[in-house]
């Protein structure tokens, strides 16, 4: 059988998802936000929650996302994601809310939305790339940076008495009454994708079910802020961001 | 007694202007209001609070973390469509600028009560219009305008509530109540605004097509934003904007005038300041000076073409406020150096009192006038 | 035992050659392209078509949703 005998609409097993849109993603050749991305829209597409969906952007490299997937969106100034989600969810409480944020949103200037809307327990999901660093402005450090790294801003790698430490915002989200779900996952290799998909798929069955805040943090490379390829990010991820931020359920209710 | 005089007639009560605006928002069908508790404005959500609308008209009501989470919720709100509100008082005012340029940029309908305190700082939390700069010249960053409502008593706390959600959805931009400790802390008797009911969604569908509810198959998505890189672009967006400013100033100017027919001296005050200055008018025609006064109601709209044809038949104007001196500057733009305009203020907390302004009056512009005669 | 044959499509334009298909592949089917797409990109392709099982493990880590797989059981 040749391939052009294989290449038939029957034998399909997987496509772009129809949420994502023909728009080329602005992201660097590698970029765990477009995996994610792909995620998000194959979930709700597999849901039929088109039209029940409203998604937050933040301010970052996903300050684009609206672009990207078919749906509803409004795009949050930088950090307030949650505040707008907790808003929207509360108005539409039938409807899927997420929010899609970055570290520096989420663990530094959007901490205190991010952990008042975790602990009022408010019916949203909340998606959180963490790459441990500012990838839109240019490689800056992030509350995520690990200890030793570099970035613009600590060109000779981050050290404590400088820079303080790195912010396991995650964990400290999972304390938290108001979380029903919080778990830490990748998208660096077939398992793990597979696995972050039933993670957010997950989360926003908890938003529709109004069971409380989940959060899904996706351990994610920035091969351009990082300065290595996509492939070596992703060994440079295993190895030093896994051991900082392990993956896996934090909490699981 | 037929039902509805009888109905009228219990609908007359006497409270707080902060509880006012509260029962205001209630009646006026408002979906969400967004608060972070500072003094002297707190009454508003705690009305709220007490009253429990969630239970009747399905009203949410929400204490946030922040000042910043505050009106990010109203940009959520706003952004579906719903009638969302937020009250503070100066610093948390300062607080919201951020989330109130995007709010306009993304041109969102959604209410802002600002019932001011002395400042700059944490200042007092006595009454102050200091804030007048922050609310008619922009506030946060980027060209944009809040029409601004300046409320003179309990009633028009009431009032301009229900108008300012008009203003807001018939634009799509965000409108200030701008009130001072003094309206928001008094007692007075107000005819609280009759019931309507919130909008179905169906109803918000086909008036807010731009809401974000989810997206049918029917259309393409809806997305709130104020980004565009394109230099171009966001021209558009700026030009677009200044339009419906300018259509706001052409058709939304609301002002009062008291005593004003033969007047050869003008007072121009708004809120607390209008009530002092209005006693100050009545004595001074007391002691036969031609005295009358003008309030402005809209501060953006500015009422600059009534200030202006006063300057035509008046021999002089004192603007009286509860700062160092702001609006003064849009008085003396409008009269345009035609008649000498002066300026009477207290600071940090200070309500004048009429005999210091009629003092006024009489020291910058009536005997000056008599000096140049 | 049933045999599975595979086979990908992939939107060149719309690819980066961030190389994560070809690294993910068990079978090596793929490698970046020596000709380059407009924005001039080595995209990936199909070097080695017939060991292809169409498991779709290079669509699954892409991150532009540039690959379609296809399977059949012969």
């Amino acid at each position: 059988m040749t391939v052009n005998e294989i290449i038939n609409p029957a034998n399909l097993v997987y496509e772009k998802p129809k949420v994502m849109n023909d728009t080329p993603m602005h992201y660097c050749p590698g970029c765990s936000h477009g995996v994610v991305h792909k995620l998000i829209a194959e979930i709700i597409e597999e849901m039929d929650f088109q039209e029940k969906t409203i998604g937050i952007a933040p301010v970052g490299c996903a300050v684009f996302a609206y672009k990207y997937l078919d749906i509803d969106w409004q795009q949050a100034a930088h950090g307030r994601a949650p505040a707008l989600a907790t808003a929207v969810k509360r108005l539409l409480p039938d409807r899927l809310v997420f929010t899609y944020q970055g570290d520096g949103d989420l663990a530094a200037i959007g901490t205190a939305e991010t952990i008042h809307a975790a602990n009022r327990g408010e019916n949203i999901a909340i998606i959180f790339i963490n790459n441990g660093i500012y990838g839109m402005t240019g490689g800056q450090m992030a509350p995520t940076t690990l200890v030793g790294m570099k970035s613009s801003t600590s060109p000779n790698g981050r050290t404590v008495p400088l820079n303080g430490n790195p912010l396991d915002i995650t964990k400290l989200l999972a304390q938290l009454d108001g979380t029903c779900y919080v778990t830490r996952q990748s998208v660096h290799t077939v398992g793990s994708v597979r696995k972050t998909k039933k993670a957010i798929r997950k989360a926003f069955e908890n938003s529709m079910m109004n069971k409380g805040t989940s959060v899904v943090e996706v351990v994610s490379t920035c091969n351009s802020g990082w300065k290595l390829t996509p492939e070596a990010s992703n060994d440079w991820m295993v190895e030093n961001m896994f051991p900082a931020y392990p993956l896996g359920d934090l909490k699981d209710l | 007694m037929n039902d509805t005089k009888k109905k009228n007639i219990e609908e007359v009560r006497l409270m707080k202007g902060n509880e006012a605006i509260a029962h205001a928002a209630i009646r006026c069908g408002c979906d969400g209001y967004f608060g972070y508790p500072i003094t002297p404005q707190s009454e508003i959500m705690e009305t709220l609070m007490e009253l429990e609308p969630w239970n009747t008209t399905g009203m949410v009501v929400l204490q946030a973390e922040s000042e910043t989470a505050s009106i990010n919720m109203v940009y959520g709100g706003a952004g579906c469509g719903k009638k969302s509100m937020t009250s503070s008082s100066s610093p948390g005012v300062s607080l919201m600028q951020e989330g109130i340029s995007y709010i306009a940029c993304a041109e969102l309908p959604c209410v802002i009560v600002n019932v001011m305190r002395g400042g700059p700082g944490l200042g007092t939390i006595q009454p102050s219009q200091a804030d007048y700069f922050q609310s008619v010249k922009g506030g946060g960053h980027g060209d944009y305008k809040l029409i601004t409502l300046a409320p003179a008593s309990v009633q028009e706390m009431a009032d301009h509530t229900v108008m300012a959600f008009d203003l807001a959805f018939k634009y799509l931009t965000p409108v200030l109540i701008l009130a001072d400790g003094v309206i928001g802390q008094m007692m007075e008797k107000v005819i609280l605004p009759p019931f309507q009911p919130r909008m179905i969604e169906e109803e918000i569908r086909e008036k807010c097509p731009w809401a974000t509810l989810g997206k049918p198959k029917s259309r393409k998505p809806n997305v709130i934003t104020s980004l565009s890189l394109e230099a171009e672009e966001m021209e558009t967006i700026n030009i677009r904007l200044q339009a419906k400013y300018h259509k706001i100033e052409e058709n939304e100017v609301l002002y009062e005038e008291f005593s004003c027919d033969d007047a050869e001296y003008l007072i121009v005050a708004f809120g607390t300041s209008a009530r002092v200055c209005q006693k100050a008018v009545e004595m001074a025609r007391a002691e036969g000076i031609k005295a009358g006064m003008l309030r402005p109601i809209t501060l953006f709209p500015f009422p600059t073409v009534a200030i202006s044809n006063h300057a035509n038949k008046v021999k002089g104007m004192l603007t009286v406020e509860m700062s160092a001196g702001q609006m003064v500057e849009d008085v003396r733009l409008a009269v345009n150096g035609r008649v000498p305009v002066e300026f009477y203020g207290r600071m940090g907390g200070i309500v004048p009192s009429p005999d210091e302004v009629l003092k006024a009056l009489k020291d910058k512009i009536v005997k000056q006038q008599l000096v140049i005669n | 035992m049933a045999k599975v044959k595979g086979a990908v499509v992939v939107n060149i334009e719309r690819c980066k050659g961030c190389n994560l298909c070809v690294v993910a592949c068990p079978s090596q089917v793929l490698e970046l392209s020596i000709e380059a797409n407009s924005k001039g990109y080595n995209f990936s392709t199909m070097v080695v078509p017939d060991s292809c099982v169409g498991c779709a493990a290079c669509a699954l880590v892409c991150p532009d949703a540039c690959i379609t797989v296809y399977k059949v059981r012969l």
